[in-house]
C-alpha cells in the first residue's frame, strides 16, 4: 500500500500540481491579453478601450467570459456532430500541451526532454488540425474555405520556422530548450547572430498562430470570421482562448531561442538580481505587445502574396542563412561539442 | 506496469483506428483515422525510447503529409451510390488479387530467415543510449554508414519535385502579373504628368 | 534612387519599420474617447431628436390641426384627427407619432406655422418595446412640457439665422 502511494499517486500528485501552476496563471494571461490586445489597439487609434466593467475594464475578461458561458452553443444542420465539437477541443488542449517543455526559469519546467524543440514544433504543426477540421465539420462555404486558407498557409510557414530553428540548433547542438538558453548564456543571445533569422520567425509566428497581417482564414472582411463563423458559445471560446494561449507559446518560443530565456538581459548584479522568471515574462509581453503593434499596424495580405512571402522569400533566404550559419561554424571551428 | 498499460493503449488504439481508416464510409473521418494512428505509432516509438523518431512522425506525417490528404480528400465531391455501382462485378477480380497477395504474405512469412551476421552488426551500431541521445545515434549513423543511401534518398526526393513542379507548370502567354518590385519602385515622377490644359482647349 | 539604396530599403524593411513608428506616435497621442454616457459632445440648436408638441405660456396647446405636418411627413408617420372643441376653436383629438417610421428630416417643424411641433434635443429615447415607440398626443405634450425651457432657448438661439 505505501509503494503505491509512494511510487504512483504522490508523483501523480506532484505532477498535476505543477500542470495546474503552469496551466492556471496562463489561462488568467490569456484573458487578460485579449483586454491587453483591446486596449493597446484602442490606444493606437486614439482611443480608451474599455474602461466600464472593474477599475480601468479590468474585469471585462470576465464580463466576456462569463457572457461567452451563459450562451447557448448551436450546432449547424448539416454539420459533422463529432468533429464539431473535437476541433475546439483540440485547439485547446493542443495549445495547453505544448506548454509542457517550455522553460520558465532555471529548471522551472515541467518536462525537460532532449527533444523539446522538436516537440514544440510537432505540437504546433498538429494545431493546424484543429482549424482544417472545424472548417470541414461546420458545413458552412466560409468555414470551409478558412479552413483551406489555414492549412495551406500553416503548412508553409512551417517549413521557414523550422528552418530557421535548425539555424539556431546548429550553434547550440542540443534539441533540450534549456541547453538553448544555457548557449546564449556563454555565447550571446542568438538574436544578435541571427537577427534576420529573428525576424522571419516572428513573422512566420504571426502566420502560424493566424494572427493579423497574416489572418486569412478569419478574415471579417471576407469571410465574416472563417473557420470559427458556426461556433457559439464554449465551442467559440474554447477557440478563442487556444488562439491566444498559442500566441503567448510562440512569444516564448521566441524568448527561448533567441532573446535568452529566463536570462537577464545584462549580466551584472542589479539585473541578476531579479528572477529569471521576471526576465521571461518581460521579454513574453514584449513580443506579445509587438504581435498587438502589428496589428493595429499593416493591413491584411492577399493570399497568394502571402504565399509568395512564404515560399519566395522566407524559405529561400532561410536556407541560405542556414547554408551560411553552418559553414561558418564548421570553418570557424565554433561547432559546438 | 504503467508501460505496458500504456503500450497496449496505443496499440489498441493504432490498430482500431487503423480498421477505421479502411472501414469508415466518410473519405475525411478515414484520414482523420489514418492521423490517429499516426499519432499513436508516434507513441509506441516514444515507449522504445525513440523520441526523436516519435517527434518526426509527427512533424512530417501529421504536420505535412496528412494536412495534404484532408486538403485533397475535403475537396472531392463523392457519390457513394456510384462507389457502390459495379461492386460485384469487380469482385472477383478483387478477390483473386487479394488471395494471390496472401499467398505471396505467407510464402515470405514462412520461410522468413534472420541473416547470419544481422545481430551482430545491429549491436556494432548501438551507442550507449545512457551516453548519446537517440538524436545524436541516428544522425552519426546516417551521415557516418549510410551517408551515400541517405543522399540518394534525397535526390530521389529532389527529383521527384522537379517533376511535380515541372508536370504542374503552365506557362501562358498574355497573362498579366504582378511585378510587386516594379510596383514599389515606382515614383511620382515616373507615372504622373502635370500639364496646363487651356480650358476648352483639350490636350 | 540607386539600386543600392533602393535594395537596403527593402531588406532593411524600412517601410514597415517607418508605419510601425507612425502608430507608437498615436499609441501614446491623448485619446478622444468621450466618457459616453457620463460626458456627451456639444449639439447644434438645430439638432433634430425626440419630437415635442408645445403650448403657450398660458398652458393653452399650440397645434391648431392645420395637418400641414402630416401632408409634409414623407415617411408618413404622423396622423392627426381634428374636432372643434367646446369653446368653439379647432384642436387635435388625436396627434401621433409613430417614431419607428420617423425619418427625423425636420420638415413638420419647419411646416409648423405656429411652432407647436418641434424636434428637441433628446435622442436618449430608446425603449423596450416596440409599441412605446407608437407616440400619442399625450406622450408628445409632456415631452413639450418636460423641455420646454430648452426648446425655447433653441429657438430663440437659432431665430437670427431664419
Amino acid at each position: 500500500m505505501a509503494e503505491l502511494w509512494t511510487g504512483y499517486v504522490w508523483p501523480t500528485a506532484v505532477i498535476v500540481a505543477r500542470i495546474l501552476a503552469i496551466v492556471l496563471p496562463l489561462l488568467v494571461a490569456v484573458a487578460y491579453l485579449t483586454l491587453a490586445e483591446r486596449k493597446v489597439i484602442g490606444a493606437i487609434q486614439m482611443r480608451k478601450g474599455p474602461n466600464v466593467v472593474g477599475p480601468f475594464g479590468l474585469l471585462q475578461p470576465v464580463a466576456d467570459g462569463l457572457k461567452l458561458f451563459f450562451k447557448e452553443t448551436i450546432v449547424p444542420t448539416g454539420a459533422s456532430k463529432v468533429v464539431f465539437f473535437i476541433s475546439p477541443a483540440l485547439t485547446f488542449i493542443l495549445a495547453l500541451v505544448a506548454w509542457a517543455v517550455i522553460p520558465f526559469d532555471e529548471g522551472w519546467v515541467l518536462a525537460n526532454i532532449n527533444v523539446g524543440v522538436l516537440y514544440l514544433f510537432a505540437i504546433s504543426s498538429l494545431g493546424v488540425y484543429g482549424i482544417i477540421m472545424a472548417g470541414w465539420a461546420s458545413n458552412s462555404k466560409y468555414a470551409f474555405l478558412g479552413g483551406l486558407r489555414a492549412a495551406a498557409q500553416m503548412v508553409s510557414y512551417e517549413v521557414s520556422i523550422g528552418f530557421v530553428m535548425i539555424s539556431v540548433l546548429l550553434c547550440v547542438g542540443s534539441l533540450n530548450l534549456t541547453d538553448i538558453v544555457h548557449a546564449q548564456a556563454e555565447k550571446g543571445w542568438f538574436v544578435f547572430w541571427h537577427l534576420p533569422m529573428f525576424v522571419i520567425f516572428y513573422t512566420s509566428c504571426l502566420a502560424e498562430t493566424n494572427r493579423s497581417p497574416f489572418d486569412l482564414m478569419e478574415a471579417e472582411s471576407e469571410l465574416v470570421t472563417g473557420y470559427n463563423v458556426e461556433y457559439s458559445a464554449m465551442t467559440f471560446a474554447l477557440f478563442y482562448l487556444g488562439e491566444y494561449a498559442n500566441m503567448i507559446l510562440v512569444c516564448a518560443m521566441t524568448t527561448v531561442l533567441f532573446l535568452g530565456g529566463w536570462l537577464s538581459p545584462l549580466p551584472f548584479a542589479p539585473f541578476t538580481a531579479v528572477p529569471g522568471i521576471i526576465w521571461f515574462a518581460l521579454k513574453v509581453s514584449v513580443l506579445l505587445f509587438g504581435f498587438l503593434w502589428i496589428r493595429a499596424t499593416f493591413p491584411r495580405y492577399r493570399f497568394d502574396q502571402l504565399m509568395r512571402l512564404g515560399w519566395k522569400v522566407f524559405l529561400p533566404f532561410s536556407l541560405v542563412w542556414l547554408i551560411l550559419t553552418a559553414g561558418v561554424l564548421e570553418f570557424g571551428g565554433w561547432l559546438p561539442k | 506496469m504503467i508501460q505496458a498499460l500504456v503500450f497496449y493503449l496505443f496499440a489498441a488504439v493504432a490498430v482500431a483506428s487503423g480498421v477505421m481508416v479502411i472501414s469508415a464510409r466518410n473519405p475525411v473521418h478515414a484520414v482523420l483515422f489514418l492521423i490517429l494512428t499516426f499519432f499513436n505509432a508516434a507513441g509506441l516509438f516514444l515507449l522504445c525510447g525513440a523520441e526523436f523518431l516519435a517527434m518526426v512522425l509527427v512533424v512530417v506525417y501529421v504536420g505535412a503529409v496528412a494536412v495534404l490528404f484532408l486538403f485533397v480528400v475535403m475537396l472531392l465531391d463523392i457519390n457513394y451510390l456510384k462507389l457502390r455501382e459495379g461492386f460485384l462485378q469487380y469482385l472477383p477480380t478483387g478477390a483473386l488479387i487479394g488471395l494471390v497477395l496472401l499467398a505471396e504474405l505467407l510464402l515470405v512469412f514462412g520461410s522468413w530467415k534472420f541473416a547470419p551476421d544481422a545481430p551482430l552488426s545491429v549491436g556494432t551500431h548501438v551507442p550507449d543510449p545512457a551516453v548519446v541521445t537517440n538524436t545524436d545515434a541516428i544522425g552519426r549513423l546516417l551521415y557516418t554508414e549510410y551517408f551515400y543511401l541517405f543522399q540518394i534518398a534525397g535526390l530521389v526526393l529532389l527529383v521527384a519535385m522537379i517533376g511535380t513542379i515541372l508536370l504542374t507548370l503552365r506557362s501562358r502567354t498574355g497573362v498579366r502579373k504582378q511585378k510587386i518590385s516594379s510596383q514599389v519602385t515606382r515614383t511620382k515622377a515616373d507615372s504622373v504628368e502635370i500639364r496646363k490644359v487651356p480650358s476648352g482647349g483639350g490636350i | 534612387m540607386s539600386f543600392l539604396d533602393r535594395t537596403a530599403r527593402t531588406w532593411l524593411l524600412t517601410e514597415l519599420l517607418s508605419g510601425m513608428a507612425v502608430t507608437l506616435r498615436y499609441f501614446f497621442s491623448p485619446k478622444v474617447t468621450i466618457n459616453y454616457p457620463f460626458e456627451k459632445n456639444p449639439i447644434s440648436p438645430r439638432f433634430r431628436g425626440e419630437h415635442a408638441l408645445r403650448r403657450y405660456a398660458n398652458g393653452e396647446e399650440r397645434c391648431i390641426a392645420c395637418k400641414l405636418c402630416e401632408a409634409v411627413c414623407p415617411a408618413q408617420a404622423i396622423s392627426i384627427e381634428a374636432e372643434p372643441r367646446a369653446d368653439g376653436s379647432r384642436r387635435t383629438t388625436r396627434y401621433d407619432i409613430d417614431m419607428t417610421k420617423c425619418i427625423y428630416c425636420g420638415f413638420c417643424q419647419e411646416a409648423c406655422p405656429v411652432d407647436a411641433i418641434v424636434e428637441g434635443p433628446n435622442f436618449e429615447f430608446a425603449t423596450e418595446t416596440r409599441a412605446e415607440l407608437m407616440y400619442d398626443k399625450a406622450k408628445l405634450l409632456s415631452n413639450g412640457d418636460r423641455w420646454e425651457t430648452e426648446l425655447a432657448a433653441r429657438l430663440t438661439a437659432d431665430a437670427p439665422y431664419r
